[in-house]
């Protein structure tokens, strides 16, 4: 007994000390792949990884340079003095649920906070891209993820998906840079105007190069591929009221 | 499990006070276990990570050194406890050292190896369940003082280590044309189209089952009757 309780104390106050010690990196880290994530969704993957490669710094300066943020609501208008950093969207999407329509909507009496980033063209003139977090669920646990468009809100530059439990190999591939390449130059909205998003197919190796809404998906990981396709719906159409006020001003 | 092959090695005696601290016996601890008691090939234990975290060198060489890590502090300390801890609690008190120092373990790569701590995910949670891990610890540290248990344990490490390299470096080889993400084939200026299954699962069966061979073949195993 005195045996159990004294090796709970030592082996707990060590997991403490470890945890309490290191908090600070680990909480840097995670800021990083955010600037990371964000710049590969509109800058591509293999350009930040170069640039990570030679030096972190440079990924910092070139965040630093190019990056702005905001947020709207759910119909679109900017909320001032509130920065993107501050918002977790983890938090955000338990405001929304799905009604009849399987469309996302805000719980009644919840308001929804949305982050923007802009990405600034290289000569510093106007607006190149906008990345979008977005957030849902795979198989297992919550998928998230960001979202690049072109500034006419409808042509995909990139995204990134990441995962925190689906299965290696198979449902985990989402956050394979081949996989996310799928989407580049791919539309959300169809000729009319109307959201189509861009949704994984069943199966994988057809050619959908001429299909503008349709990529290949992930043979083994249909659920964790349907899991993302609403993902990409749900955000698309929840920042669909803040493009439309950017499209008509 | 082959926990016949655990038994067998409780004989190993208690080393005497006078013994050199690399005596023939405590060399055989560390040797033994890289070819003819090989945890993954002879003893197959361990497979699950084996398998699993194979697919490039990278992350491969980090699980590697967690295992080390882990094995060897768990050994040490266990076997310092070993005539303290209560015999009814001992399955407890050892998962509980384990999951400490897996949880230690984890909390570093994710401070130092970003990156590589993401791509391991779940298998470094896994070294608790590790059997090797558990396994020495009953079989051997329980029953020997801390040196020759850390042995021991080192010598296991190296030889779950080994298999997992040589594992790592043909799936990551064959299966994405690259060593430790340098492309190798490009280099060459020879057009490589990776091989698919080498980056699944199977791949790493298929290598294992073809080491396995080649060290029977070697050391002329045979299947008893």
């Amino acid at each position: 007994m005195a045996f159990a309780i004294g090796m709970t104390l030592i082996l707990g106050t060590a997991l403490a000390f470890v945890s309490e010690s290191l908090k600070d990196k680990q909480r840097a880290e995670r800021e990083f792949e955010r600037k990371k994530f964000i710049l590969s969704a509109a800058l591509g993957t293999d350009q930040i990884n170069e640039m990570i490669a030679t030096s972190r710094d440079e990924v910092n300066d070139l965040y630093e340079k190019r990056v702005a943020n905001l947020v709207v609501g759910a119909d679109g208008t900017p909320i001032e003095g509130l920065s993107a950093d501050d918002v977790i969207v983890a938090k955000e999407y338990k405001k929304l649920q799905r009604n009849s329509d399987e469309v996302m909507e805000v719980k009644s009496g919840q308001t929804l906070r949305l982050p923007v980033y802009t990405i600034a063209s290289e000569d510093g003139e106007g607006i190149a891209y906008y990345v979008m977090p977005i957030y849902g669920f795979g198989l297992w646990d919550n998928i998230w993820g960001y979202l690049a468009l072109q500034s006419d809100f409808n042509t995909v530059q990139g995204v990134i998906f990441d995962h925190k439990g689906e299965t290696p190999g198979l449902g985990a591939r989402i956050t394979e840079q081949g996989l996310q390449e799928r989407y580049q130059g791919k539309k959300l909205n169809n000729e009319a105007g109307e959201l189509v998003s861009v949704n994984m197919q069943k199966g994988e190796g057809a050619d959908y190069s001429d299909a503008p809404h349709k990529v290949n998906g992930m043979t083994g990981a249909t659920i964790t591929g349907n899991g993302v396709n609403a993902m990409v719906k749900d955000y698309a159409g929840l920042y669909s009221d803040y493009f439309n006020s950017l499209k008509k001003s | 499990m082959s926990t016949e092959a655990l038994q067998q090695e409780e004989v190993v005696e208690e080393v005497k006070k006078s013994e050199p601290l690399f005596s023939k016996k405590n060399r055989k601890l560390v040797t033994n276990p890289l070819d003819i008691d090989n945890p993954i090939t002879v003893q197959v234990l361990g497979i699950c990570s084996a398998l699993a975290v194979t697919i490039k060198l990278e992350p491969t060489i980090v699980m590697c050194m967690a295992v080390f890590f882990v094995m060897t502090l768990s050994s040490t300390i266990i076997s310092m406890l070993r005539h303290s801890i209560p015999n009814r609690i001992r399955i407890i008190v050892q998962l509980a050292v384990v999951a400490s120092l897996v949880a230690i373990v984890d909390q570093i790569l994710q401070a130092y190896a970003y990156d590589v701590s993401k791509q391991l995910s779940v298998f470094v949670g896994l070294i608790i369940t590790n059997c090797i891990v558990m396994g020495r610890l009953e079989a051997f540290a329980l029953g020997n003082k801390p040196w020759p248990s850390f042995l021991d344990a080192a010598g296991n490490a190296f030889g779950y280590a080994a298999i997992l390299i040589i594992v790592a470096f043909f799936r990551e080889l064959l299966g994405s044309g690259s060593i430790f993400n340098f492309k190798v084939f490009a280099a060459m200026g020879v057009d490589y189209v990776g091989n698919g299954v080498m980056t699944n699962t199977a791949g790493a069966c298929l290598i294992l089952g073809l080491l396995i061979w080649a060290q029977r073949a070697r050391n002329g195993y045979y299947e008893e009757e």
